[in-house]
């Protein structure tokens, strides 16, 4: 399928920029060119159709939905619609609270909050070109499964009194009637909406290749098998642990640890990092502050993070 | 007072936020086209996330003219904002 690319890279490389084939050099260059130009065009055609679907299933469409829903089928809807919704730090309140005062219950809730950063359209396209579809279909059942567990545990834990109590003073109601869009109306927004994530992270994304790209080259196979190998217990923890903080960066990150799985780090160690790096993220715990005590933060986080550390290990067992 | 004049002075544009950039900037484009258009009324900028989800919406920023939400989540072009505006009065 991505046959035509290699073509464009050989060509770039060999005749273009005059590289003697079979160097590092050439080899590096190559991977650059055509990791870049596939990963590119994969994120603008996937993105794009995420985008028309979604311009149907807005979350106000989602809430009216899931508040009609019993516990365990809201947890397993919510999960699918995380989705198709793209998590930003600053509709986290709003979100939060529409959900809850439209009589969405809290474990529902907390699914969807923990499915939307999780499976991220951008992740999901970089897992895709650099792994293929198989580990691309694992990442997103494995993120549908801790999504939908941690919600139904929250919601069994009964926390809804660290939820702050000005959260549940108001309620409202859903079916509200939204300014509707037409067939053309939908094109542009999914084209605007493209065209933005691109702006937002194409450098992320060459920089992560570029990079890649060097240690493709140049840093011998099995480097770091030694260090985060499948038998090296600490490195799924850790992998979860070093993801915390680096949210905004999922775009640069991933091209980066494809090159790294290549050198010996384990699949399911690459597998968690990922996971940790877009559903755990430090600012938006800060933002829930606003809305829940930190013992729930706490909760939730632990959970989560629960659930990708066992994740990691399962596939470091099976994939090995 | 004529009663076109009566009802641009009670029209109200609002623009609701929950104080990111973007909610900044849909404000900052509003303004500009409230004065292209001549419309004798002024934009208000409403931080309270709270007023966004009693209008049962949850996305972030929105334009709302005469309570009414008339643009949700996006920040589109001036001329967009204008014809919205027309549109809606």
């Amino acid at each position: 399928m991505f046959y035509p690319i290699q073509l464009l890279a050989d060509w770039l490389t060999y005749n273009v920029f005059s590289i003697t084939p079979k160097t590092l050099l050439a080899e590096a260059v190559n991977f650059f060119i055509y990791d870049t130009v596939k990963i590119l065009i994969l994120l603008s055609v996937i993105i794009f159709f995420v985008s028309i679907i979604r311009s149907y299933l807005p979350p106000e469409k989602i809430r009216d939905i899931l508040a009609r829903k019993n516990k365990y089928v809201g947890n397993v809807i919510a999960s699918l619609l995380g989705i198709i919704t793209p998590f930003c730090s600053c509709s986290a309140i709003p979100l939060f609270l529409g959900f809850i005062q439209a009589g969405v219950p809290l474990g529902t809730t907390f699914s969807f909050l923990v499915a939307s950063p999780m499976i991220n359209e951008v992740a999901l396209v970089l897992l895709l070109g650099m792994f293929g579809w198989k580990i691309a279909l694992m990442y997103v059942i494995s993120g549908l499964i801790i999504s939908i567990l941690s919600g139904i545990i929250i919601g069994k834990m009964k926390v809804e009194s660290l939820v702050e109590p000005f959260v549940y003073q108001n309620t409202i109601n859903g079916n509200i009637e939204l300014p509707t869009m037409n067939r053309k109306e939908r094109i542009i927004y999914a084209k605007n909406y493209t065209l933005d994530i691109l702006k937002k992270v194409w450098l992320y994304i060459l920089i992560g290749i570029g990079i890649g790209a060097w240690i493709h080259g140049y840093v011998p196979a099995d480097f770091l098998a030694q260090y985060a190998g499948s038998d090296k217990w600490y490195a799924v923890p850790l992998a979860v642990l070093i993801g915390i903080p680096l949210y905004s960066n999922a775009a640069g990150v991933i091209p980066l640890v494809s090159a790294l799985t290549e050198k010996g780090v384990a699949m399911g160690t690459t597998l968690a990092f990922m996971m940790s790096v877009t559903a755990l993220s430090l600012p938006e715990f800060m933002i829930l502050k606003r809305v829940m005590k930190m013992r729930l933060i706490l909760i939730f986080a632990g959970i989560v993070g629960l659930g990708i550390i066992f994740t990691g290990y399962l596939f470091n067992l099976v994939l090995k | 007072m004529d009663g076109e004049l009566w009802y641009y002075l009670n029209m109200k544009i609002q623009v609701l936020g929950s104080g990111c950039a973007a909610c900044k900037k849909l404000f900052e484009i509003t303004q500009k086209a409230v004065s292209e258009l001549k419309l004798n009324t002024e934009v208000e900028y409403i931080t309270d996330i709270q007023k966004i989800v009693a209008m049962g919406l949850m996305r972030s920023p929105v334009l709302a003219i005469n309570d009414k939400p008339v643009l949700i989540g996006s920040v589109p072009d001036i001329e967009k904002i204008k014809k919205i505006i027309q549109e809606n009065t």
